[in-house]
């Protein structure tokens, strides 16, 4: 009889279903998984070391490139850190601002989870479709602050400034006529409130639209249904949080669990699975887009009625007004020494977390009393995640570890740091 | 409040007893600096103990003590936090440890208890060069593959010992030492008064 033998195979880290640089050793029985060994470390950059040896303004665009899908939810987790450390209030309509943005982000996750999960499937069109959407979300990231993906546009004690009056348009060039202009900027006659709104008005539509698609697709259904199933107690030990959680049936969400900012007040619904397989994972991720977007419709309903500063007014910590800045020495002072020496934080620590689109995303902050953090931890959603990746494929085929890798929703910004 | 993070360090403090070297209680946070001959028993005691519950580690990192404070703190110099999270209860504690030893750090792994912390574990070796004891795969896991060092102790210097390039003679992708100078334009400074009057 001939000798059958398990025999090693390297996926990755130039796959395209690696998502970025994941390189996996896996020895496999015939195609059948039976251990995965992911190598990562491949986007090490040491975010961490880094930011001990930068002010804690200074750190705030490394945050955005850690997972570089959600932006401003990693500023958010260590903005709040800060703000902890140094007992400062944050003014409440800065606190709307953040959850607005919070769920913009979250949404803009989600599609490219989507676009990303799909299309490793075999599904095409729904990365296009997701993508048609995600411009108009970067458009509303460039109106507050001038760039389409890494924003740094929340700051201890507040955001950098208020929403814009007027959505910027787009303008003739040699490429665009006047007409496509013209529809171009149909929706970008308001402010930025209005553009979102409108967004808001025509989202639910678009999510109908991924749902024909996916949700009773045959093909969807066989490579996602009983895929990767994790039960809710492997799932808690294995320390997963997010979407990985609650498609496996636990219902843990820190914005409801542990509300900051101004979540308490507004009125959403956490989706929750049942079987913990990627289909699950899936439709909660579906769901939460839809009610992602009932939280922005309530923060802008808010905004419109509602004025005010956006940020602190403790000059140690947050900066003057240009306008104080030149008339004033002692904003003068502050202005110097905050962007050159840095606030200093009081010896001590704190933690603070928000939910991610992936999971739960935190920061540890030790400071000594000094202007750099002592030692700054970032815990990283899809870090335990990936971990848990040999446990999930065990027994699976190889396509199905690509199914695997999409519900997981992997960005090796944030885990390898 | 039955269920307030205060009463949980208080109950805390009680149930642990001799085993709690320090503790601290700031801004809602509860820390607990804990002896290392008994970790694991305590550990698993606060996992499986009904009142405490923690049944997810949420974080586990290494840090080193050896420029806290410009070297004021010597004596232990490596120490690991954990993060814990109760889901039922919703709280959450940190526990410190340190390492007897300042040349070998060793702990014991947690691995047994919490599965999540393999990689968090790894981790923490890879970067500060902590043992874990009975960890089943102790390798690096952020590192180059053939990595000398462990870049977050502090005496590892920000731009690295070694840099690497392409060499056209050999062929072949080689490593040099260092060619860039360390550049620093905003220093460290402590200044005991923090903010409020800075």
């Amino acid at each position: 009889m001939a000798e059958i033998k398990n025999y090693t195979m390297n996926f990755g880290p130039q796959h395209p279903a690696a998502h970025g640089v994941l390189r996996l050793v896996l020895e496999m029985d015939g195609e059948v998984i039976q251990r995965v060994d992911p190598h990562i470390g491949l986007l090490h950059r040491a975010t961490e070391k880094l930011a001990e040896n930068r002010t804690y303004l200074q750190s705030i665009p490394y945050m955005d490139r850690l997972d570089y899908v959600s932006m401003m939810m990693n500023e958010h987790a260590f903005v709040m850190t800060i703000e902890k450390l140094l007992k400062i209030n944050v003014p409440i309509r800065a606190q709307y601002i953040r959850v607005l943005f919070d769920e913009i982000t979250r949404i803009l996750n989600h599609l490219l989870w989507l676009g990303a999960h799909a299309l490793d499937v075999g599904a095409m069109t729904v990365f296009l479709y997701a993508f048609r959407e995600r411009e108009d979300l970067f458009d509303c990231y460039e109106a507050v602050s001038g760039a389409r993906m890494h924003a740094a546009y929340y700051r201890p004690g507040g955001v950098y400034r208020d929403l814009p009056d007027r959505m910027p348009q787009y303008e003739i060039s040699k490429n665009k006529t006047s007409k496509q202009i013209k529809t171009l900027n149909v929706n970008r006659q308001g402010s930025l409130l209005d553009f979102i709104e409108d967004f808001s008005n025509r989202f639910p539509g678009y999510v109908d639209e991924y749902e024909t698609l996916l949700t009773d697709n045959r093909i969807w259904k066989q490579r996602t249904v009983g895929i990767g199933v994790v039960s809710p107690e492997r799932a808690i030990a294995l320390g997963m949080t997010g979407p990985m959680l609650r498609g496996s049936g636990v219902e843990w969400d820190l914005r409801r669990k542990q509300p900051y900012e101004v979540y308490d007040k507004m009125d959403f619904q956490i989706p929750v699975g049942k079987e913990g397989d990627c289909y699950d994972r899936y439709l909660v991720r579906m769901a939460e887009m839809r009610e992602s977007n009932k939280i922005i419709k309530q923060c802008i309903a808010w905004l419109k009625t509602n004025s005010g500063p956006v940020i602190s007014k403790n000059n140690k910590v947050a900066p003057p007004s240009r306008k104080e800045m030149k008339e004033d020495m002692e904003s003068m002072i502050h202005h110097f020494k905050l962007f050159s020496e840095g606030f200093h934080i009081p010896e001590g620590e704190a933690y603070a977390a928000v939910e991610h689109p992936k999971g739960e995303f935190g920061t540890y902050i030790i400071s000594d009393g000094a202007n750099k953090p002592y030692r700054l931890k970032i815990r990283a959603p899809g870090f335990p995640h990936l971990a848990a990746l040999n446990e999930m494929t065990q027994g699976h085929m190889l396509a199905d570890l690509v199914a695997i890798i999409g519900t997981q929703d992997i960005v090796f910004g944030e885990i390898d740091r | 409040m039955k269920n307030s993070p205060k009463n949980l360090f208080l109950s805390l403090k009680k149930f642990l007893g001799k085993k709690v070297l320090t503790s601290n209680f700031q801004n809602n946070e509860i820390t607990l600096v804990l002896e290392l001959s008994s970790i694991k028993n305590t550990l698993k005691d606060l996992r499986d103990k009904k009142e405490f519950n923690f049944k997810q580690l949420i974080d586990l990192c290494g840090v080193d003590y050896q420029e806290y404070k410009a070297g004021a703190v010597d004596e232990k110099r490596f120490a690991i936090v954990y993060h814990l999270l109760s889901l039922n209860n919703n709280q959450r504690i940190r526990i410190r440890i340190f390492a007897d030893d300042n040349e070998f750090p060793i702990i014991p792994s947690i691995t047994d208890l919490w599965p999540g912390a393999d990689w968090y574990e790894r981790e923490a070796f890879d970067l500060f060069g902590i043992m874990f004891f009975d960890h089943p795969d102790l390798r690096r896991i952020l590192t180059d593959y053939g990595f000398v060092g462990h870049p977050f102790r502090k005496d590892f210097p920000m731009i690295g010992k070694v840099e690497v390039r392409y060499d056209p003679t050999q062929n072949r992708v080689i490593y040099e030492p260092v060619s860039i100078e360390e550049r620093n334009n905003v220093p460290r400074i402590i200044r005991d008064e923090g903010i409020h009057n800075g």
